[in-house]
């Protein structure tokens, strides 16, 4: 919505869905699940593309004026996520960067030393850093302490499409930070994305949940809308819960109509 | 490989000699095309050389892929008769066919989920695939290891050996008198919105009546190509291993085994002549066809996992190949806007199973200007400006 903009470091975009391209079935596919999901921003990870070939995800996202965020999957270590940082930005001419530094294969979760340590590294070298982080408030606070220009915690791990597991916590994560919050990981159905707005994220980054749904493209659709729903629902700001049922009209002073007026059924 | 006559013309000229380039010469040859050159700087190399040859339409199917599984069915239905021929025409030489079905087993119960709904979307499309527990899994093939939970056993989806197809059609290529000749198309010529030939590396030029562009992932790229006519064919890098089956070891695996390794996708293609090739892995790295120790770390850990014996094997070989990627996975077939020019590239990771189909259709519309109904649904045309296709998808 043109009078709601989300701006990561001075950057606006008019979406609010950050989209990855691994495990789409064919190029092809993921070029109209991009454009259906309406996204702005799209993340690539710099081990596994060539920024010169014809035909590449590089060039979908260049044609379609998407902008490209690199991001160091892969990486295990620090020094591995900052060398590959700096690569991306030699080859896309890009300072900003999707940090990821993961602990081990078998969770992909990402290993908080390791990645404030990047970070600071990263910021200090003039990127723009968005890091995949944990779900932990403190953890988040100190990674905005060093300059990162928003945080993005996820909501289960990566590909497993669990959502977010603990709400309470991003709600803390939101609710302290200064720069933009961005569900990154755990979403796997619309809901998901609905929820993660409404919790005020400022963004959802997608990857699995479209590219491996049986119908991409449809699904890509699906989180557009979800995404936009949850913001609105956020903004217009929901009612409180309650334990009992309270009547949408109050009883008094209803109209008096009377039974027999009316038409048969 | 044969010198070319100056002013060389021919009926049908092949740019790019791997297994479909030569296939689809041999073909148009054995249909009564004459003057049928290959040129090509090393015929039987490109993508062929390093895949495993496994031919399982089945098992790799993938959701909106249907049209490609129904062209897959059909060349892996004609590779036992396309094998048997070939070896034929090729003075005896055997292109390691071999009828052995295949497995895909899952290692935790994540992976098996995914193999469970592989096998619901093979039963709605009335595919024979059946499903194994983990103790049935293993019973086929003991040598896999005990945390197996799970199956498919997919009876059609069989095997050859890439490198002895490729020995063989360049062997049926010179019997049927297919010219190879060894230079690179350094451009295509174009004459009065035609393709008229190509220019050689060689400094010679060939005219032709047709041009077929079989070039892989080289393809889009060849000089003098007009703009619009072929997507780009991107290079999508494979890493393969080639390990040896001692004969005390034997059979050790009787079947081609896949298995998807906490989401990631493996296979084992054993040969009768002891071969076991493990692959592969899937890059987007440009023309770059280096061997990389992280590839081979991960395949061989996911090897490892799955049939834990097979660090005893020795290791015999490691390559890398570039899969010919198209845009929507699917091949190129039949005349592109270009008149003159045909297209027979874009196979991706098919190209072995596609070769008998590829050749077939292919061939018969070189022969007869007719492109069978079978290979509409991949015309070239898909992917101009102005098809519906590529509307669509804009």
């Amino acid at each position: 919505m043109a009078d709601d903009l989300l701006t990561i470091a001075g950057t606006s975009f008019t979406s609010r869905l950050i989209m990855g391209t691994g495990g789409a079935p064919s190029l092809e596919v993921m070029e109209r699940a991009l454009l259906a999901s309406g996204t702005e921003l799209t993340t690539v990870a710099m081990r596994r593309v060539d920024a010169t070939t014809q035909g590449s995800v590089l060039e979908v996202l260049t044609r379609n004026g998407i902008r490209v965020l690199p991001n160091t999957a892969g990486c295990f270590t620090a020094g591995e996520a900052v060398l590959t940082a700096r690569l991306a930005r030699e080859a896309l001419g890009t300072d900003w960067v999707k940090l990821e530094v993961i602990a081990d294969e078998r969770t992909l979760l990402p290993d908080p030393i390791e990645l404030l340590d990047a970070a600071e590294t990263l910021v200090d070298d003039g990127f723009t850093v968005l890091p995949y982080t944990n779900d932990d408030p403190v953890l988040a606070r100190k990674l905005e302490d060093v300059g990162c220009a928003a945080i993005m915690p996820l909501g289960s791990p990566i590909g497993s499409g669990l959502g977010i597991r603990n709400p309470h916590n991003f709600q803390l994560i939101v609710e302290g930070a200064g720069v933009p919050v961005i569900l990154d990981a755990g979403a796997g159905t619309a809901s998901d994305v609905a929820l993660a707005m409404e919790l005020g994220c400022s963004a959802v980054m997608l990857a699995s949940a479209v590219t491996r749904a049986q119908d991409p493209v449809l699904m890509a659709e699906a989180m557009r809308h979800a995404a936009e729903a949850g913001r609105l629902a956020h903004r217009a700001g929901r009612i409180p819960r309650r334990f009992h049922a309270e009547a949408s009209s109050a009883m008094a002073g209803r109209a008096d109509l009377d039974v027999r007026e009316r038409p048969a059924f | 490989m044969s010198r070319l006559p100056s002013g060389a013309h021919a009926d049908v000229l092949v740019i790019g000699g791997g297994v479909i380039g030569l296939a689809v010469a041999w073909r148009a040859a054995q249909r009564g095309v004459r003057n049928v050159v290959v040129v090509d700087p090393a015929h039987g190399g490109g993508a062929a050389g390093v895949a495993a040859g496994m031919l399982a339409p089945v098992t790799e199917l993938q959701y909106g892929e249907e049209p490609l599984l129904r062209l897959g069915m059909a060349s892996n239905q004609r590779y036992e008769s396309f094998a048997a021929e070939l070896t034929e025409a090729s003075g005896g030489r055997d292109t390691g066919y071999r009828r052995c079905g295949t497995i895909a087993v899952a290692l935790d119960s994540d992976d098996r989920e995914e193999l469970r709904e592989l096998h619901a979307f093979h039963q709605r499309l009335g595919l024979d695939s059946s499903w194994l527990t983990g103790r049935e899994a293993r019973r086929l093939e003991p040598m896999l290891a005990p945390g197996v939970r799970g199956g498919l056993h997919v009876a059609d989806d069989h095997q050859v050996d890439p490198r002895r197809l490729l020995a063989a059609l360049v062997a049926a290529c010179e019997r049927a008198n297919v010219l190879l000749h060894r230079a690179e198309a350094v451009e295509l010529l174009v004459d009065g919105g035609r393709a008229v030939g190509a220019r050689l590396s060689t400094r010679e030029t060939v005219t032709a009546e047709q041009v077929v562009l079989a070039a892989g992932p080289h393809s889009h790229r060849l000089p003098g190509l007009p703009d619009g006519v072929l997507p780009a064919i991107r290079p999508v890098k494979g890493q393969v291993l080639r390990l040896h089956v001692p004969d005390a070891y034997r059979p050790f695996l009787s079947r081609n085994v896949r298995a998807v390794v906490r989401g990631r996708h493996l296979y084992l293609v054993p040969r009768e002549n002891g071969e076991l090739v493990v692959g592969a892995t899937t890059e987007e790295q440009g023309y770059d066809t280096t061997v990389t120790a992280g590839g081979v770390y991960e395949l061989l850990r996911d090897a490892h996992e799955l049939v834990p014996g097979i660090t005893e094997l020795p290791l015999a070989e490691t390559a890398a190949g570039l899969r010919p990627g198209s845009p929507d996975n699917a091949p190129l077939l039949g005349p592109t806007a270009l008149p003159g020019l045909v297209a027979a590239t874009g196979h991706y990771r098919n190209g072995v199973l596609l070769t008998p189909v590829t050749a077939d259709l292919v061939s018969e519309y070189l022969a007869t200007g007719e492109l069978p109904d079978l290979a509409q649904p991949f015309t070239p045309i898909r992917f101009s400006s102005e098809s519906p296709v590529a509307k669509a998808s804009a």
